[in-house]
């Protein structure tokens, strides 16, 4: 290459000299100069076409083609609502404890309610439904506040004590430190643990019992089995929202326990919620 | 083309050279950001939007110190897919008050525009202290130690003084205030009926759980408000935009 003789094809130099060295003035390829001109045209039909100009102190120059990404994105969540629309409107109307016996409804709600759940209930629910401390597991047949399909769906609508929801589900597991002494409080788990099947001291759990009869059962129930109208867990089954372990108990009795569940009405739609409703009613635990 | 061959005068010239580049470079920045002053539908306005209060304040302080930013935005786009999952898309109106804004530009998290009421206190104490104990696949590292480092709010009242400096509009009687409403916050049992008036729709809570004040706190605070301020059942989207 450096061989090649240039001396008789040499372009015109620009004419600057520096320490002898010349700079040539080749002119730029054609095809770039080409597409450098067509890339200035386009930014200009662009900025006729869509909205561009801050010319006036109402806002930007609209463009021709009347774009907005508000309106577009408006109109892209509207398309797949109309093509959703024949089922959610049968989906939202028909009794909550009709879906499940459609096949095509039962079906769609499902992959639906999969995807919901995976999005706003996953975090606290676990990704497998099977719960997390203090988080109850959706998927055995130990209800707090019911399985049926209609106390699902007032659950996930209304949410548990979510205090900006007038509906929601509203109950206490109060503390109990002010009530009762520690003797009394340590008396009342060994006997929860004795209900529960669990070791418990024979001589402090028999205390514990009139420590429970008078202050537990009005929720809990006198035989401990719980109470779905106040979301009073069974004590006698051994599946734990907090824990069986005596620590655990006595944390539980002293401070007093209220988890909080967000209410999901307004924040999902109608569909939205039943579609979860009938994904968790079938997860083996739905009455 | 005369006046082209004059470059020839700019390029000997190294302070005409640095000179007139500014100039040009000038031209463009005020060309992009001088219109956003003067148009009004940069921040339309939209009811609700208030500025923090002193604990959420605080909370924010805590987020920025924690690098948040930089793992999640707060920056919800108009596409459908985002508002699907996140909720309505961001308005500007409602990082109005944040200076710094922290709309962010990563996410290796989810983005937190709208995490406000999403999940329970509790929740948020968990998953701060120990995210694989309610997320098992998280990689976000812990931030127990927010349980411990105890707040009293002694300098809150100047950073919203610094807040006020830039726009914020906190009155004379917010920042008298300031540590009343820092420490009433925090505790259900305290007086809060001005600290509601003067922030309405603060949430009061032991957000940690603890008796006593922490950064948990704080920052808990701060999570629930974001992106809650505007009722988007009455908000009417102007299209055109």
């Amino acid at each position: 290459m450096s061989k090649k003789d240039t001396s008789n094809t040499d372009p015109n130099t620009t004419g600057h000299v520096w320490d002898g060295i010349e700079e040539f003035d080749n002119p730029l390829p054609r095809w770039w100069l080409w597409t450098f001109y067509a890339t200035i045209a386009f930014a200009i039909v662009w900025t006729i076409l869509y909205p561009a100009w801050p010319i006036s102190t109402k806002g930007a120059t609209p463009g021709l083609l009347g774009y907005s990404s508000r309106a577009s994105v408006a109109a892209d969540i509207e398309r797949y609502k109309q093509a959703n629309a024949a089922i959610n409107k049968k989906l939202t109307t028909v009794p909550l404890d009709q879906i499940e016996k459609d096949p095509d409804l039962v079906s769609y709600a499902l992959n639906g309610g999969a995807s919901v759940f995976r999005t706003f209930c996953a975090q606290c629910h676990g990704s497998g439904a099977n719960g997390n401390k203090g988080f109850p597991s959706l998927i055995d047949d130990d209800w707090l506040w019911g399985g049926t399909i209609d106390d699902i769906y007032t659950t996930i609508s209304h949410g548990i004590r979510y205090a900006s929801d007038e509906d929601t589900r509203d109950s206490e597991m109060p503390a109990w430190a002010d009530q009762l002494t520690e003797q009394e409080i340590a008396d009342v788990v060994q006997y929860v643990r004795k209900i529960s099947g669990q070791k418990a001291d024979a001589a402090m759990a028999k205390a514990g019992a009139t420590v429970f009869g008078d202050n537990c059962a009005a929720c809990h129930g006198d035989d401990g089995k719980g109470n779905r109208d106040v979301g009073a867990p069974n004590l006698t089954d051994r599946i734990w929202l907090y824990g069986g372990d005596v620590e655990t108990l006595t944390q539980t009795v002293t401070h007093g326990r209220k988890g909080v569940m967000p209410a999901w009405a307004g924040r999902l739609s109608e569909a939205q919620i039943r579609e979860v409703a009938v994904w968790v009613h079938q997860q083996g635990g739905g009455e | 083309m005369s006046i082209l061959s004059k470059h020839k005068v700019i390029e000997t010239n190294a302070t005409l050279l640095l000179i007139l580049s500014f100039l040009v470079v000038t031209i463009g920045g005020l060309v992009e950001i001088v219109p956003l002053f003067f148009i009004q539908n940069t921040i339309e306005k939209v009811k609700g939007v208030r500025p923090y209060t002193p604990l959420e304040l605080a909370g924010r302080n805590i987020y920025i110190r924690e690098g948040c930013y930089v793992c999640h935005s707060q920056m919800i786009r108009p596409l459908r897919d985002e508002v699907e999952r996140y909720g309505p898309y961001s308005l500007a109106a409602e990082s109005m008050y944040d200076h710094p804004f922290q709309w962010g530009s990563e996410r290796t998290g989810p983005d937190l525009a709208r995490v406000g009421g999403r999940y329970s206190n509790e929740w948020h104490v968990h998953h701060l202290s120990d995210p694989r104990s309610v997320v098992p696949e998280s990689i976000m590292p812990t931030y127990a130690y927010l349980l411990k480092n105890e707040i009293d709010g002694k300098y809150i009242a100047d950073l919203m003084k610094t807040n006020r400096t830039v726009g914020v509009p906190y009155t004379d009687e917010d920042i008298a205030k300031a540590r009343e409403d820092f420490e009433a916050q925090a505790n259900p049992d305290a007086d809060t009926e001005g600290l509601v008036k003067r922030y309405p729709g603060a949430k009061v809570a032991n957000f940690d759980g603890q008796p006593q004040l922490t950064e948990m706190d704080a920052l808990i605070a701060y999570l629930q408000v974001l992106g809650t301020m505007v009722d988007f059942s009455t908000f009417i989207p102007d299209a055109s935009r």
